[in-house]
């Protein structure tokens, strides 16, 4: 029966073109638009290593002066990067699994074999276990070995640089200069680009990916400034390098991998032990407040997912809904127009839930018709924001298409038209047949 | 085949009652060709339809076939009006996107019927009124009288023991109503129950019984003899009023 039901759906379809028209319209746009914000929502709301989600804490410690908390605005929240000074500190500890410190740096990349102009290169200073812990994925190589606090000169690659550098062969073990110093490539990486960068918020969370990763001990060997974010909250100069590294500065993010509740207890005594001991060494003036967040809260607490985004995601939403009431009414329309020939067929025998399924048919069809379309301009949707925000590398990155997101579309024009569908359906059936054969 | 006792139909708005039948009490038996007339408002469609299970009815009882329909379930009585009535309306009631082929399919579907099946009946049903030619048509490509034939072929295909017709010659002329009424005859003879629904006196008289009513109530329910009728037809020069 169901071709059958195919069959007068898509007659019943083209007798009526201006309405099927209307109605395939509505629910494209609302897709559309549902499609779009959704696809830019889900990219900067996702977790994008949930599968770690309770095993990964970033690490937080209230290290700021006495007058007002680091933001005023949210003052129960620590600084969201720490001191050199308690980074290295809390680095030292054995309890975490995995650990790492980390920080942004500019850099650039020059030395390789037949290049004439130095690469800019996006850099991160961190600690070995960074790779590790966030499941970072090389195509070649691995992650330097050694003391995080004494590491050899090496380098890991992002897959831009190499290809850029390498013409993307494997490079490992071959040399190259880092802001003029001899670095071994000792690992490249597949192209990795989590969204949001959770490890990194502070900095920006939609951020193109780095395109070296040094180890963290080589910027203070080198006395590199980092390009990254530094709040102070002392008006003191800073004259020079290990100024900078003894100061009361936040500029370093430092994450630990703690897979077990108890693993997590220890650690959390370990810093706030570290905390008490600095209070009575006279640092540490605010009252204890030390954190460990997992990604997902991480990524809440620093706001990645604008007031903005949710305020468009339920205005998207609110449209799809007005345009499926649309549809609601047109289907509603056409089908009591068509009410004399259901009760033709109720006369001949269709019992009301044959009425109803083949009419539910005819939404289907609407609906994969209006779904298709909308995902049609959902993509022409995405290629506007595209090009809008071209200088804007955040929106940029996030208006592509995902699988996941296609899937979404589908489900979400498939459910919501067939929900909008089934009343018109619903109440066709259940019309005396009689009424409309006497009117006929 | 049908029987009716004290059936009773009342049409109510806020503000009024209206008694479309009114302890209406019939049997009709199986192979007989029965004509119902009366005036308009009478209540001869709303027995029509009671008689269908296109309407359910208020107090008494209906027999179809045997059969307590009063209970039924809107799926039991459409299967029921699918498998053992056949209806033929005043103004065809044909499916107007459909070609005459899938117009008397429609009742085979509902069945659920093999293609083979459908096809073999579909094809005897088109044969036997005529028109195994225009498959292919659409409704608004015949006149009325080929129009009342497919959905004469529509309402025999299925072999229903039953056809109720609702004025059949209402929007035909007088050389197509005979066609029409010579038809029903013809498949009154071959052993279907017709029940016929007209205010026309002259088609009244071609079936055996004449049941007449009034206000919701059967009046008379006087036999007619068939040859009669056909000798009176003969008298009038076998013309018939449209």
């Amino acid at each position: 029966m169901l071709r059958y039901y195919l069959r007068l759906s898509l007659k019943s379809l083209r007798r009526t073109p201006g309405l099927t028209a209307l109605m395939v319209c509505a629910i494209a746009l609302g897709i559309a638009a549902c499609i779009v914000t959704l696809t830019v929502y889900h990219a900067m709301s996702g977790n994008p290593i949930w599968w770690k989600n309770n095993v990964l804490y970033a690490v937080t410690m209230d290290s700021w002066g006495a007058d007002e908390p680091h933001d005023p605005q949210h003052p129960t929240l620590a600084p969201p990067q720490l001191t050199y000074t308690d980074a290295t500190a809390l680095l030292r500890s054995s309890i975490p699994q995995r650990k790492a410190i980390m920080t942004q740096m500019d850099g650039m990349l020059s030395g390789a074999p037949g290049q004439t102009v130095p690469m800019q290169a996006l850099t991160r200073a961190t600690t070995k276990d960074f790779f590790a812990m966030f499941d970072v994925p090389f195509e070649y190589g691995g992650a330097w070995g050694g003391n995080d606090l004494d590491a050899l000169p090496e380098i890991v690659l992002g897959k831009r640089a190499n290809d850029t550098l390498f013409g993307g062969t494997d490079s490992v073990g071959r040399t190259i200069l880092w802001n003029n110093n001899r670095f071994r490539v000792v690992g490249v990486l597949r192209d990795w680009q989590p969204l949001p960068r959770f490890y990194d918020v502070v900095d920006g969370a939609f951020e193109p990916p780095e395109d070296a990763y040094v180890p963290f001990s080589w910027i203070t060997t080198l006395r590199s400034v980092p390009s990254g974010n530094m709040d102070c909250h002392t008006s003191v100069a800073i004259s020079n390098y290990q100024q900078l590294l003894g100061s009361e500065c936040v500029w370093i993010e430092m994450w630990a991998q703690l897979p077990s509740a108890a693993r997590r207890e220890r650690f959390r005594a370990y810093v706030d032990s570290y905390w008490a001991a600095q209070r009575r060494a006279g640092r540490f003036p605010r009252p204890l407040n030390n954190h460990l967040t997992n990604v997902s809260q991480w990524l809440q607490v620093n706001g990645v997912v604008s007031s903005d985004s949710r305020i468009l995601l339920r205005v998207a939403f609110a449209f799809l809904a007005v345009c499926l009431l649309n549809t609601v009414g047109i289907l509603l329309t056409k089908f009591l127009r068509g009410a004399p020939i259901v009760g033709v067929r109720r006369a001949l025998g269709a019992s009301r839930r044959q009425i109803f399924l083949q009419h539910l048919v005819e939404v289907a069809v609407v609906s994969i018709a209006g779904g298709v379309l909308g995902l049609a301009l959902g993509a022409a949707g995405l290629v506007g924001v595209r090009a809008i925000y071209a200088q804007d590398s955040a929106y940029g990155l996030l208006a592509h298409f995902d699988p996941l997101g296609v899937a979404w579309a589908l489900a979400l024009a498939a459910l919501s038209t067939l929900a909008a569908g089934f009343y018109p359906a619903w109440s066709i059936g259940r019309l005396p047949p009689a009424g409309y054969l006497r009117g006929r | 085949m049908l029987k009716m006792q004290d059936v009773s139909k009342v049409y109510r708005t806020d503000l009024i009652e209206t008694h479309a039948l009114r302890n209406f009490s019939l049997e009709v038996k199986s192979g007989q060709f029965v004509a119902v007339s009366g005036p308009s408002g009478s209540g001869k469609t709303t027995f029509l339809n009671v008689a269908g299970l296109l309407e359910t009815f208020d107090t008494g009882i209906y027999e179809l076939d045997g059969q307590d329909v009063s209970r039924l379930s809107d799926d039991a009585r459409s299967r029921m009006r699918n498998e053992k009535i056949g209806f033929i309306f005043q103004s065809f009631n044909l499916i107007p996107d459909l070609d005459v082929y899938d117009n008397v399919d429609v009742p085979l579907r509902y069945r659920r019927m093999k293609a083979a099946e459908r096809n073999q009946r579909i094809t005897k049903a088109l044969e036997l009124v005529g028109l195994a030619s225009r498959t292919k048509h659409m409704p608004s490509q015949l006149s009325g009288g080929q129009q009342q034939r497919v959905a004469i072929a529509r309402a025999i295909a299925g072999d229903p023991a039953l056809i109720l017709a609702d004025e059949p010659t209402g929007n035909l002329d007088s050389l197509m109503a005979r066609q029409v009424m010579d038809l029903l005859e013809q498949i009154n003879e071959m052993g279907t129950t017709i029940i016929l629904v007209t205010h026309d006196p002259e088609l009244a008289r071609r079936a055996q019984r004449n049941i007449h009513v009034v206000d919701g109530l059967v009046i008379d329910s006087a036999p007619y003899e068939r040859r009669l009728g056909a000798d009176e037809r003969a008298g009038a020069g076998g013309s018939m009023p449209a």
